[in-house]
C-alpha cells in the first residue's frame, strides 16, 4: 500500500514542479544551515579528556583586592599568583596537582642549514602527564625532584620531535631553547586535545597545540617568556614572582566526590588562613570547577557561533511554516480529488497515510540536499583561519541527525495539512463541485 | 478600497494558511530587523578608525636570539639600515599596533593612591614614532629628543615610573579631564605623575574593547629594550611588498642570529584581526536573503494555489464586469493585508527577539527605523511576490464562468 502511496505522491509531486521544486529547496536550506551550524558547535563542545574529565578540577581562588572602579573584565581571569600555586602545589591535598603557563620558545636545530624557529609549548609540573594521562612515544615525564631541582629536561611532542630528530624518537639528546640546552627525556604521540583545556582559554583554544613541555620552575629560573594574561593590581614591580600578580593555571585530580568536598574545604582554610597574612580581602568565595563546566564557565565555544545555530534554527523555522501553508494550499485544494477517494471508501487514515507520504518525500528529498548544503557549509568552514575549523566535519550521529531532521520536520510540517484534508466530508464536496 | 469586504469574507474561508502566512511574514519580519541591526554594527566596527597611515605602514617582528645582546643598540643599528633603504619615508621600533594584540594596559588614576578612573594601552616606541605612524597630533607637542627612556623591561617595566610625559588619545583626555584643556596635566599610569604633552586624534588600542574604551590610550617616550621587537616602516601604498622584502633581507644581513615573523602590511594585520567579523557579516546577510527569498517562495506559491482554486469564482467576477484591474488589485489588497498583519505582529516579536538578544550578547537595543525599513521591504516583496501570480489571474477570461473546474 506504501509503494501505492508513493506513487501517487510523486504524481501529484511533479503536477507542480516548481512549487515542489521550491519547497525541497527551501528545506534543504534550511536544514543545511542548520547542521553545518550544530555540527560545528557539536565537534567544538565534545569532550578534550574522554574518560578522565570527570576527575579533573580547576580551583578558584581570587586573591585580587575589592575595587568599585576594576574594569568589567570580558573573560572571567581565575588565574592562580606565583606564591599561590606554590602553596597548593606543596600542600599536595588532591590526588594529584599541577601548575603551568604558557610559553613560546626560539629553538635551534642542530643542523645549520635549519634556521631557529619559535614553538609554541607549556611550562607545567611534574604531575601534569600523569594526570591528563599524556600518551608517550617513548620515555617518560619528569619528577617532583626535577621540578626541585630546575632540571633541564624537556618532553617534546611528536611532530616538533619529527621536525627536530626525524622518525626516532630524540630521548637523550638535546634541544637548544633560547640558548640553553635542554635533554630530551620523552615524547608524546601527538597529544592534542581540543579544546586544548588546560591552557587559559582565549581564541587560540582550537586547534594550536603545544610541542614542548618543561619544568615550571626550571622556566622561572631561566626568566623565559611566558605567553598569555598578567594581571596585577596595586603596584611595585616584582611581577611574576609577586602575590599581586595572576598568570598561573592550575588543575588538580579529585576522583570521587568526598575528596572534592575535602578539598574544597581546604581552599576556604587556605583562604582564611592567607586573610589572617593580610591578603584575599575578598569574603572566602572558592570555587572548584569541574573539566566540562570549567569550558563553558571560560566561554570556550564562542558566542558569535551559538548566535549563528539560532539564527539558523529561526531560519529553518521559517522555512518550516512556509512548507506547512504551501501543503495546506496544495491539499485543500484537492479536496475533489480527496473527497471523491472518500465516497469510493477510503477511510480517513488511508487519506492520511497518502498525504504523509506525500510529505515525508518532500522532506527525504530536501533532507538529501540539505546534506549536501551541510557538507557544503562544513566545507566552507574548514577554509576559515579559525583553529576549531579543521574540526568541522560531520560524524554517523550528525549524518543521522540531518536525516532524521528533515524527515521529522517535513512530516511534522505535512501532519496539519494532512489532518485537516482528511476530515473533507465525502459527498459534500461532490455536490458543490 | 472597495474590496475589502470581499477580500476578508475570502480570508475566512482560508483562515488557516493565511495564518500560516501571516506567521511566516512575522517571524521574517522579526529576525531580519534584527539582522539588519547586527549587520550595521560589524559593519561599524569593521571600520573601526586605527588613526594609523594605513595604506603606508609595514612591519616586521624581530626576535634576537642573543641573549648577552644590548637590544637598544642592536634596535639603533637596525633602524639606521632600515631607513637607508630607497622608498622608506620614516621609520620606528615599537612594542605595540592597534589590531596587533599585544595589549599592555594600565589603570590610570588623577592622583597617586586613588583608583584608577580608566584602563589605557600603553604604546611606547623610539623616536619618530609619531610620524611613522602617521598619527594627527591635535594638541601640544611630540616627545623631545632628551625625554626617551629604556622601558626597563628587565626590571618588569620599570619605565613607567620614571617616565614624565605622556601624548594620550583625545578619547582619554575627554574620559579623564571632560570639558578641560587636558595639556599639562598628570596622570598616573604607574605610582609617579606623567604629565600630558600632546593629544592624538585617533588611536585603536591592540585589542577590541568594549564601547567607548576603544582608544584608551597613552603613548610614552620609552624606548622598547627587549629582544622581541616590531619595525614599522612607511613607505609609499605601491611599495609596499617591495620594502617589506628588502627590509628582511637587510635585517637578515646586519644579523642572522634572529626570527623574523609577521612580515606583513598594516592591511594585512587590519584584515585578519577582523576576519571574524566579516564572516559574520556574509552570514548575517545570507541569513537575512535566505529569509526573504523563502518568504517570496511562499506567498507567491500560495498565491499560486489560491488562483487556480479560484478560477471559476474569479471568472464569474469577470463574466459581471470586473476589470483586470479590479482583480490585480484584489489579489495585491489581500497580500497587502496579510503582509500587514505580518508586520504588526513581526514588530512585537522583532522587540522580544532585542530583549533576549540584549540579555544574552550585549546587543543594544532596536532603532525604529530598522522596523520601518523592515516592514517597507517586506510589504514590497509580498508585492512583488504576489504579482505573478495576480497576473494570471487578471488574465483568465470571463468565459471560464461557464467552464467546470
Amino acid at each position: 500500500m506504501l509503494v501505492y502511496y508513493f506513487s501517487l505522491a510523486m504524481i501529484s509531486l511533479k503536477r507542480n514542479r516548481v512549487i515542489t521544486a521550491l519547497m525541497i529547496l527551501a528545506i534543504g536550506l534550511g536544514i543545511g544551515a542548520s547542521m553545518t551550524m550544530a555540527t560545528v558547535l557539536h565537534v567544538m563542545s565534545g569532550d578534550p579528556l574522554p574518560g578522565r574529565s570527570g576527575y579533573l578540577y580547576v580551583p578558584v581562588i581570587d586573591a585580587s583586592p575589592v575595587r568599585e572602579s576594576q574594569p568589567k573584565r570580558a573573560t572571567p581571569d581565575d588565574d592562580l599568583t606565583w606564591p599561590d600555586a606554590l602553596n597548593l602545589l606543596h600542600a599536595a591535598r588532591a590526588e594529584k596537582q599541577a601548575a603551568m603557563s604558557g610559553g613560546r620558545l626560539p629553538i635551534r636545530p642542530d643542523n645549520p642549514s635549519q634556521k631557529p624557529f619559535f614553538e609554541h609549548g607549556h611550562y607545567v609540573t611534574a604531575d601534569f602527564f600523569p594526570m591528563f594521562g599524556t600518551p608517550f612515544l617513548a620515555g617518560r615525564g619528569w619528577t617532583r625532584e626535577d621540578d626541585e631541582s630546575h632540571a633541564r629536561v624537556v618532553v617534546l611532542n611528536a611532530s616538533l620531535n619529527r621536525k627536530l630528530f626525524g622518525d626516532a624518537p630524540g630521548i637523550g639528546r638535546t634541544v637548544r631553547l633560547k640558548n640553553i640546552d635542554f635533554r630530551v627525556i620523552g615524547v608524546l604521540d601527538d597529544w592534542q586535545p581540543q579544546p586544548t583545556f588546560y591552557a587559559s582559554v582565549n581564541e587560540r583554544s582550537f586547534g594550536q597545540t603545544d610541542q614542548l613541555f618543561l619544568p615550571l620552575q626550571t622556566a622561572m629560573e631561566l626568566n623565559f617568556d611566558m605567553q598569555g594574561r598578567l594581571w596585577c593590581w596595586g603596584s611595585s614591580g616584582d611581577t611574576r614572582t609577586s602575590d599581586h600578580c595572576t598568570w598561573l593555571q592550575f588543575w588538580v585530580q579529585l576522583s570521587n566526590p568526598a575528596s572534592v568536598l575535602g578539598y574544597r574545604d581546604f581552599l576556604a582554610n587556605y583562604w582564611r588562613e592567607q586573610q589572617a597574612h593580610g591578603r584575599f580581602t575578598r569574603p572566602v568565595n572558592v570555587h572548584l570547577y569541574g573539566l566540562m563546566d570549567w569550558l563553558a564557565y571560560q566561554h570556550v565555544i564562542p558566542d558569535d557561533l551559538r548566535l549563528q545555530l539560532w539564527l539558523a534554527l529561526g531560519f529553518l523555522g521559517v522555512c518550516m511554516i512556509n512548507i506547512v501553508g504551501l501543503l495546506l494550499a496544495k491539499f485543500l485544494r484537492r479536496s475533489g480529488e480527496l473527497s471523491v477517494r472518500r465516497a469510493l471508501g477510503a477511510r480517513r487514515r488511508d487519506l492520511f497515510l497518502q498525504l504523509g507520504m506525500e510529505a515525508a518525500v518532500i522532506g527525504m528529498a530536501g533532507g538529501m540536499l540539505g546534506l549536501g548544503l551541510a557538507e557544503l557549509g562544513l566545507w566552507s568552514v574548514r577554509q576559515r583561519p579559525d583553529g576549531y575549523a579543521h574540526l568541522a566535519q560531520m560524524d554517523i550521529s550528525m549524518l543521522a541527525g540531518t536525516l532524521l531532521l528533515a524527515v521529522l520536520s517535513s512530516v511534522l510540517a505535512g501532519l496539519l495539512p494532512a489532518w485537516r484534508a482528511c476530515n473533507i466530508p465525502p459527498a459534500l464536496q461532490l455536490k458543490t463541485q | 478600497m472597495s474590496s475589502l469586504p470581499p477580500i476578508l469574507a475570502s480570508l475566512k474561508r482560508h483562515k488557516l494558511p493565511a495564518l500560516l502566512l501571516m506567521l511566516q511574514v512575522s517571524l521574517t519580519c522579526a529576525i531580519v530587523c534584527n539582522v539588519a541591526f547586527m549587520i550595521t554594527h560589524s559593519i561599524t566596527q569593521l571600520h573601526q578608525v586605527s588613526g594609523v597611515a594605513e595604506d603606508e605602514l609595514v612591519m616586521i617582528d624581530s626576535s634576537d636570539l642573543d641573549d648577552n645582546a644590548q637590544p637598544l643598540v642592536r634596535h639603533t643599528t637596525d633602524l639606521a639600515a632600515l631607513r637607508a633603504i630607497p622608498g622608506v619615508k620614516s621609520a620606528a621600533a615599537i612594542d605595540a599596533l592597534p589590531f596587533n594584540r599585544n595589549d599592555w594596559t594600565n589603570g590610570i588614576a588623577l592622583s597617586p593612591d586613588a583608583p584608577a578612573r580608566a584602563s589605557a594601552t600603553a604604546f611606547n616606541g623610539t623616536p619618530r614614532e609619531l610620524e611613522t605612524l602617521g598619527l594627527h597630533l591635535v594638541e601640544g607637542r611630540d616627545f623631545l629628543p632628551d625625554e626617551y627612556i629604556p622601558v626597563g623591561s628587565a626590571h618588569d617595566w620599570a619605565g613607567i615610573d620614571h617616565v614624565a610625559v605622556t601624548i594620550i588619545t583625545r578619547a582619554l583626555a575627554e574620559k579623564l579631564f571632560p570639558g578641560q584643556d587636558p595639556l599639562g596635566k598628570a596622570i598616573y599610569p604607574g605610582d609617579k605623575p606623567v604629565r600630558i604633552v600632546g593629544v592624538v586624534d585617533h588611536l585603536a588600542r591592540p585589542h577590541a574593547h568594549e564601547g567607548g574604551d576603544d582608544e584608551y590610550a597613552t603613548l610614552f617616550p620609552l624606548l622598547p629594550d627587549m629582544n622581541d621587537v616590531t619595525y614599522v616602516l612607511r613607505t609609499s601604498a605601491g611599495e609596499r611588498d617591495h620594502i617589506l622584502q628588502r627590509a628582511s633581507d637587510v635585517l637578515n644581513r646586519l644579523d642572522d642570529n634572529r626570527i623574523l615573523q609577521d612580515t606583513q602590511t598594516f592591511s594585512q594585520l587590519r584584515s585578519d584581526y577582523f576576519h571574524r567579523n566579516r564572516t559574520m557579516i556574509s552570514l548575517l546577510i545570507a541569513a537575512a536573503l535566505g529569509l526573504f527569498s523563502v518568504t517570496a517562495i511562499g506567498i507567491a506559491g500560495l498565491a499560486n494555489f489560491w488562483v487556480q482554486q479560484r478560477r471559476r469564482s474569479i471568472g464569474i467576477r469577470r463574466a459581471l464586469g470586473a476589470t483586470h484591474s479590479d482583480i490585480l488589485h484584489y489579489f495585491q489588497g489581500e497580500n497587502l493585508l496579510i503582509v500587514g498583519a505580518g508586520v504588526v505582529l513581526g514588530s512585537l516579536l522583532a522587540y522580544t527577539l532585542n530583549i533576549v538578544l540584549m540579555e544574552y550578547y550585549e546587543q543594544a537595543r532596536l532603532p525604529p527605523n530598522y522596523l520601518m525599513i523592515g516592514a517597507l521591504s517586506l510589504w514590497l516583496l509580498g508585492q512583488l511576490a504576489v504579482l505573478g501570480p495576480a497576473l494570471r489571474a487578471a488574465a483568465v477570461p470571463p468565459v471560464m464562468a461557464i467552464r467546470s473546474a
